[in-house]
C-alpha cells in the first residue's frame, strides 16, 4: 500500500501500531471495496461480465462484489447505450445509492451516444448523472475498464473526507 | 404465377392486386378492403392453413399517393409455406383491419406498427404505443419525414426537477 506505515510492535505478541492520517485510511477502505451496481445496458455489459469472470478477475481491485441493489453499491458502471426511456431509471438508481457514490461511464455510447445520433438515444449519460470516469472504447476491453477503475481509485485517494467537499455540480 | 397466388386470385378477383415471387418468397398485394377476408381465407383454408403470424411491418413510400404499406408475413407450420401479404393505405386515412382475431400474435406487432408509423388498426383490442412512452407527443419516429435526431425529447430530462 505504501501509504500505511506499520510501526514496530512494542512487545512480542502484541498488535502492531499504525501511524497515518485517518483520512487516508477511510479513503483506502473506500477504494478497496468498490461494490459496483449490476447495470449492463448493451454490448459493453458483455465486456463488463468478462472483466468480472475468472480470466480478468475484477476482484483483484476490490470491485468484484456486484450487487443487485443500489442500496448496497458504491459504484455504478453504466455499460452500454442509454435510451431516453432508460434515463429516469438510471437517475432513480443513482439517487438510491448511498454516499459516497461514483459513476463510471463505460464505452462510447454511454459517454456520447456514439453513432446512435437518434431520437431515442441519450447523447451521453453525463446529461443527467454526474460521471467520475469515462472509459473510451467500443466496447472497452476489460483492461480498459480496469484502467478506469484504477483511475477512479486514484481519485478516491485524493478526496477529502472530514473537511467539507465542494458541492457537486448540479446537472 | 405461384399456385397459392392463383388460388387467392380466383377466390378474390376484386381484392387481388398483384403477386410477386422472388427467390422462392411469395408476396401478394391486396386492396385494403379485402385484406381481412383474404387473411381469414389464408388462415382457415385447409390447403393454405397458415397458422403462424411471423411478422407485421410497415413501409413508408413518401412519394406515392398511397403512402404507407403494411406487410403481414404468415407461415404454415404443417404445410411449410410462407406468404407475405401487403396492402397500401393513404396518409389521410391510415386505417387497416386488425388481424388479432385471426392470429393473436399480431397484437404486439400491430402495436409496434402503430407506434412507429402511425397506422391505426381497426378492431384492435389494445392499440397503445409499445416502444415509446404513452405520453410521447412528437409523432411517429419511423416515418420518412421524422427527423433522425427527433424533436428534442432525447435531451429533455423532466424527471431531474421531480422532487420525489
Amino acid at each position: 500500500m505504501g501509504l500505511i506505515q506499520i510501526g514496530k510492535p512494542q512487545k512480542d505478541g502484541e498488535l502492531g501500531v499504525m501511524t497515518l492520517s485517518l483520512e487516508k485510511v477511510v479513503n483506502w477502505a473506500r477504494k478497496g471495496s468498490l461494490w459496483p451496481m449490476t447495470f449492463g445496458l448493451a454490448c459493453c455489459a458483455i465486456e463488463m461480465i468478462a472483466a468480472v469472470s475468472s480470466r480478468y478477475d475484477i476482484d483483484r481491485y476490490g470491485a468484484g462484489v456486484f450487487r443487485a441493489s443500489p442500496r448496497q453499491s458504491d459504484l455504478m458502471i453504466v455499460a452500454g447505450t442509454v435510451c431516453r426511456r432508460m434515463a429516469p431509471v438510471i437517475r432513480k438508481i443513482y439517487d438510491q445509492m448511498p454516499e459516497p457514490k461514483y459513476v463510471i461511464s463505460m464505452g462510447s455510447c454511454a459517454t456520447s451516444g456514439n453513432i446512435y445520433d437518434s431520437y431515442s438515444v441519450v447523447q451521453g449519460v453525463d446529461r443527467f448523472v454526474p460521471v467520475d470516469i469515462y472509459v473510451p472504447g467500443c466496447p472497452p476491453t476489460p483492461e480498459a475498464l480496469f484502467d478506469g477503475i484504477l483511475k477512479l481509485q486514484e481519485r478516491i485517494m485524493q478526496k477529502r473526507v472530514f473537511t467539507k467537499q465542494p458541492e457537486q455540480v448540479k446537472v | 404465377m405461384h399456385p397459392i397466388a392463383e388460388k387467392i386470385q380466383s377466390r378474390f378477383p376484386e381484392g387481388f392486386v398483384g403477386a410477386n415471387e422472388w427467390r422462392g418468397d411469395l408476396a401478394i398485394t391486396v386492396k385494403r378492403e379485402a385484406l381481412h377476408d383474404v387473411c381469414s381465407y389464408i388462415r382457415k383454408d385447409p390447403d393454405l392453413d397458415c397458422d403462424y403470424m411471423v411478422h407485421v411491418s410497415s413501409v413508408d413510400w413518401p412519394d406515392d399517393e398511397e403512402r404507407f404499406e403494411v406487410v403481414y408475413e404468415v407461415y404454415s407450420i404443417r404445410k411449410r409455406h410462407r406468404i407475405r401479404i401487403k396492402t397500401r393505405v393513404p396518409e389521410h386515412d391510415c386505417l387497416v383491419d386488425s388481424m388479432t382475431d385471426l392470429w393473436m400474435g399480431a397484437d404486439f406487432m400491430e402495436r409496434e406498427v402503430f407506434d412507429m408509423m402511425g397506422i391505426r388498426f381497426n378492431r384492435h383490442p389494445d392499440l397503445r404505443r409499445i416502444l415509446m412512452p404513452d405520453d410521447y407527443t412528437e409523432g411517429y419516429p419511423l416515418r420518412k419525414d421524422f427527423p433522425v435526431q427527433g424533436k428534442g425529447w432525447r435531451d429533455t430530462f423532466d424527471f431531474l426537477n421531480d422532487p420525489t
